[in-house]
């Protein structure tokens, strides 16, 4: 369990950290723009209480916003994604299956199960996060140009990650 | 009552969503509305702190391009030094000259935080109130205007950059003085900005230089940018000009903030005026 915590807590800082001094520099075009941070939602793992994922949802959120100077915007996307995160995985996994698959990650549940997850879920989350700033239906079309842009820049990284830690001993 | 209860736990997931999801957006709302919630951005100290001890590492990965401006300024302001002009009068004699009066003081700062990529932009630089740094005050640096100061905190200040939705500057032709008002475009490129409300009797070059006016918070003069394209939406009743901004944000290390020293007798007067109606 406690294992689970510092795994949990050293990625909070690591990708907080990332997003922060590295990838808020970087804009393709200023079309696509990463938000690679919200991967610590999507891994954190089944067994967790709901009250638990919106708690860490909102703090994260909450912190990225401190460093972008948009207090609330980055938190209201991070809520939206937990429950997103909640409603898929109670469609797409059984529940009897927890003992033995503790993270949502690559290793553990496989490649094509990983990437619908990640695209969904990120998808939700640039989608409500890029209009919630723009805030007007005038410039949709550009909107959703950076939506699904930066959905790719960053479902891309994420598919980096997961396959750079993969390991195939957990596969059954 | 129990009925509403055994409800609420096995919808949990959602009551948790909206509970969290309307906290959020208040804090977006208000800190939108009223610019409030000041207690949650760079200037603060521990992000303030953070950005600062990273900075001082990207600060080398650009040392090339500083010196090369610093040295290119530092000609400039030799060369209007009063013993790099020729005497061409016999007679000399010197004044204390009473007729000038310092309006404008410039106080230098680092860049310690910065965004171009997004639809408002601020930087963050390392000075605040410890060192007479208000609200509202103009930044610019040795290519151009840069923006306006909206938060300060004791060490840092947050600036709003001409990269911002928000931002409007009072500019003017440099050669034909025909006065409009600078924003950024839509379309977030960070090397572009429009001039509007030119008026249409104006005959505007291209390559003319756009600069500040004496309405706004910079010394009349400062450069903005030049014009690049000279019909960028038809059909109003005032020219919009495409300007290209001469400030290149993405390399900004070195700004200096600009203190007006009249600024609050001119704002008091104009306050006075403004109760009187």
């Amino acid at each position: 369990m406690s294992r689970v915590i510092l795994i949990n807590l050293i990625r909070f800082i690591l990708l907080v950290f990332i997003q922060v001094f590295l990838l808020k520099n970087i804009a393709l075009y200023n079309l696509s723009t990463p938000y690679f941070y919200i991967l610590f939602i999507l891994l954190l793992p089944f067994e967790i209480p709901n009250l638990l994922l919106f708690l860490f949802a909102f703090i994260l959120g909450l912190t990225i916003d401190a460093f972008y100077d948009t207090p609330g915007l980055h938190a209201a996307s991070c809520v939206l994604l937990a429950f997103v995160r909640i409603l898929f995985i109670s469609i797409t996994v059984q529940k009897e299956g927890f003992d033995n698959e503790p993270e949502p990650t690559v290793s553990i549940m496989g490649f094509r199960w990983f990437f619908t997850y990640a695209l969904v879920l990120t998808l939700f989350h640039h989608f409500f996060l890029f209009n919630l700033e723009v805030f007007r239906f005038s410039e949709i079309r550009y909107t959703l140009t950076r939506v699904i842009l930066s959905s790719i820049f960053t479902v891309f990284l994420m598919l980096i990650t997961g396959l750079l830690f993969y390991r195939s001993k957990e596969r059954k | 009552m129990r009925n509403l209860l055994i409800f609420i736990t096995k919808y949990n997931a959602f009551f948790l969503f909206l509970i969290f999801e309307i906290s959020s957006l208040i804090i977006y709302v208000k800190y939108n509305t009223f610019q409030k919630a000041t207690f949650i951005n760079s200037a603060a100290n521990v992000t303030g702190n953070l950005y600062a001890h990273i900075n001082e590492l990207y600060g080398y990965l650009s040392l090339k391009e500083v010196n090369d401006s610093l040295a290119h300024e530092n000609a400039r302001l030799k060369s209007q030094l009063k013993s790099s002009f020729y005497i061409d009068t016999v007679a000399k004699r010197k004044v204390n000259d009473t007729v000038y009066k310092q309006q404008y003081e410039f106080a230098e700062a680092k860049v310690i935080n910065n965004s171009i990529n997004r639809r408002n932009n601020y930087l963050t630089i390392n000075i605040g109130t410890n060192e007479g740094i208000v609200k509202g005050r103009g930044v610019i640096c040795s290519s151009g205007v840069v923006g306006i100061i909206v938060f300060v905190s004791p060490h840092y200040a947050v600036v709003q950059s001409l990269l911002n939705k928000d931002t409007r500057i009072s500019a003017m032709l440099a050669d034909h003085k025909d006065i409009g008002s600078f924003r950024w475009v839509s379309n977030l490129d960070p090397g572009k900005g429009l001039l509007t409300d030119i008026s249409n009797n104006a005959q505007p070059k291209l390559g003319e230089k756009v600069v500040t006016t004496q309405y706004s918070l910079f010394p009349s003069g400062i450069l903005i940018g030049k014009v690049s394209n000279l019909r960028a939406k038809e059909g109003g009743s005032s020219l919009n000009l495409v300007v290209d901004l001469s400030v290149d944000f993405s390399k900004l290390q070195y700004v200096y903030v600009v203190t007006n020293k009249f600024g609050q007798e001119q704002l008091g007067l104009e306050a006075q005026q403004k109760k009187d109606e």
